[in-house]
């Protein structure tokens, strides 16, 4: 069914064969964690518990402990939820609109990705939880009737929008990686020579045997969920950005809003990717997995979508001078020269120019390069979300709409802290969890290991499956 | 009750060629059990087309529908809201607005429901202890599953099995 080149870059290096991959994923969970897993884990769990003192402050006392005011109602609280939630559209990026195009790259990264999506929309839920100001009545934002008597929630409001794809998108992503998972707990159940392994894997893997008629059916279900994922995926930061562009403020009434979010929600979620796999390869060894090859092919997504992003950009300056609406001229002038220019600036350096640099292809595999040119993206990306939110609400259309806006230090701690509690999911992640497909990845064991590869050159004709 | 024996096979092309040679030889397969999924399996051991996608479609249609009727009654029947010199008092008219609940709702019922039938349908649920004739099934080994009621021809179909590539043929779990 599938024919590879022999000349294309295999995508398993290393001669491993299947019992090899299965050793090689399952050794970070049945051994025991190393000094650097410690330290990641330490300090995560320490932001973490920050993060548990910023929101107890903010529950406790208020929002008034925020630095937000009546001019700029909407501050890093809301900065911080689109930037989370951008975050997470890679995983599923990779793992359903890769699948649909049969890009056998994604194998390697699926599992993390979406891990990574899974915890990211987590993290973005407590600002939405936070910042509603009283997080014990969240119910109000389901279609139930007001305090149970007659009002209902109202379907004209992108608000409840964002509560139904964000809660759509969270639930089928975690079955998504969750059905994808069980084969793997499977691999690690039956290997396990500890009691307690055996129990929790064996619990988690759902009594999965492997029979050809399960495997029909979870190939299908994988497509089918690939399928409903890659519109679900579009439609959530669609939907993200209908909360600023169904507004009447200007800098947010912007019908560019949808695809310009979509693209940077893949850009800043591809560049997260790189940093958590990056780390991820070396400290559980799996370069043989990772190749530079998969750093690569990120890259180039990620200057695709850099380069629309930066379109986006220069599109919404010129439609505001050529609109002839002064209030639009001036939001955007205001944004490049105004207060928080900045701000403006930082987006522009790190989201329209940095990315280019992918062009050249040694910058592109060198993996030093990548791993900081990610952390430049992901502070490019969450200055796109503050310019956007804070520099279009503190100058609106009345001169006593005028203000500014300073983040205080408990903002800034749930911001941190939210980033503790992303790291210890992921921690404890990778070291519980399989973090590569392994099920999937044997795959292409036939296709795209270095021993077919070579095999491929010698005998002049690549393994072809039988149909 | 049948009894089974399990054939052991290394490697999924031979398995995948002999199971042709083997059923014309009367050998009884029941399935085959694999560490990834082979593309073409199913069909060789027998089963039919899943339609697990069908019924995805069908909790998708529900979900679309369920999501109509809930907009329809709650903003247009039950307490229509006059938002901006805009009323709900026609659906057709609000219809646009509701695009995003009913194409999320459609989306939640059709993946939630057709995992959940996944699931059900594959017995694969917590608490279900696994069917392992070999515990390297999930590892590199495949495993064909196959009908030897009569102990007397045991020693034959081994013989058979050896014969057609299988590394080893073994009783369950042993």
């Amino acid at each position: 069914m599938m024919y590879e080149a022999p000349i294309r870059e295999p995508l398993i290096l290393g001669d491993k064969t299947n019992h090899e991959i299965t050793e090689d994923i399952c050794r970070p969970i049945e051994g025991k964690a190393n000094k650097y897993w410690w330290w990641c884990f330490i300090a995560a769990v320490a932001a973490l518990l920050w993060w548990v003192l910023c929101v107890a402050i903010t529950v406790g006392e208020g929002i008034g402990m925020w630095g937000i005011n009546n001019i700029v109602d909407w501050g890093w609280d809301i900065t911080n939820f689109v930037w989370w939630v951008g975050i997470g559209h890679a995983g599923t990026l990779i793992s359903a609109v890769l699948l649909l195009f049969r890009q056998k790259w994604r194998l390697s990264i699926n599992r993390s990705a979406e891990a990574m999506t899974i915890f990211a929309v987590i993290c973005a839920a407590s600002f939405l939880l936070t910042h509603i100001g009283r997080p014990w009545l969240p119910y109000w934002l389901l279609p139930l009737p007001n305090q149970f008597g007659s009002l209902w929630v109202n379907f004209n409001s992108p608000l409840v929008w964002d509560t139904f794809a964000v809660s759509t998108y969270f639930s089928v992503s975690l079955v998504f990686w969750y059905t994808g998972l069980i084969p793997d707990f499977a691999v690690v159940r039956d290997r396990a020579k500890t009691k307690a392994n055996k129990f929790w894997y064996g619990l988690l893997a759902f009594g999965w045997t492997g029979s050809s008629k399960n495997w029909q059916r979870f190939e299908e279900v994988s497509l089918v969920l690939a399928g409903m994922s890659t519109p679900l995926v579009l439609s959530v930061h669609t939907i993200v950005s209908m909360d600023f562009a169904t507004s009447i403020l200007p800098g947010w009434h912007t019908t560019i809003f949808p695809p310009y979010f979509v693209a940077g929600a893949i850009f800043s979620g591809f560049a997260m990717v790189q940093t958590l796999l990056i780390i991820t390869r070396k400290v559980l060894s799996l370069e043989n997995y990772i190749t530079t090859l998969h750093i690569d092919m990120m890259n180039r997504i990620i200057l695709v979508t850099g380069s629309i992003v930066g379109i986006a950009y220069i599109t919404e300056f010129f439609i505001a001078w050529y609109s002839g609406v002064e209030y639009e001229s001036y939001c955007f002038i205001n944004r490049a020269t105004g207060y928080y220019w900045w701000a403006y600036a930082s987006m522009m350096t790190c989201n329209v120019i940095s990315p280019q640099l992918f062009w050249v292809k040694s910058l592109r595999t060198n993996i030093t390069f990548t791993f900081i040119l990610s952390i430049v993206v992901n502070i490019g990306m969450w200055f796109e979300r503050f310019v956007i939110i804070v520099s279009s609400l503190h100058r609106a259309y009345l001169p006593s709409e005028w203000g500014t806006y300073h983040p205080s230090w408990v903002e800034v701690g749930i911001f941190i802290g939210s980033l503790g509690l992303f790291f210890t999911c992921f921690l404890l992640f990778a070291r519980f969890f399989p973090v590569i497909a392994m099920s999937e990845l044997k795959t292409i064991t036939k296709s795209s290991s270095t021993q077919a590869k070579r095999a491929a050159l010698e005998h002049g004709h690549s393994h072809v499956d039988h149909h | 009750m049948s009894k089974y024996i399990f054939a052991v096979y290394n490697d999924e092309d031979v398995l995948m060629k002999n199971i042709k040679p083997l059923r014309s030889s009367g050998v009884r397969i029941k399935e085959v059990y694999s560490p990834f999924p082979v593309h073409g399996m199913d069909h060789l051991v027998g089963h039919k087309r899943t339609r697990i996608s069908i019924c995805a479609f069908i909790y998708g249609i529900i979900g679309c529908s369920l999501a109509l009727i809930m907009t329809n009654y709650m903003m247009i029947t039950d307490w229509p809201m006059d938002i901006g010199g805009k009323p709900n008092f026609a659906f057709y008219k609000n219809l646009p607005a509701f695009v995003p609940v009913i194409f999320e709702s459609t989306i939640f019922c059709a993946a939630h429901g057709m995992v959940i039938t996944f699931y059900l349908r594959s017995k694969t649920l917590p608490g279900v202890t696994a069917f392992v004739p070999d515990t390297r099934m999930t590892d590199d080994r495949f495993v064909m599953q196959v009908e030897c009621n009569d102990d007397s021809k045991r020693a034959e179909l081994t013989a058979l099995l050896i014969k057609h590539g299988a590394e080893e043929v073994k009783d369950y779990g042993k």
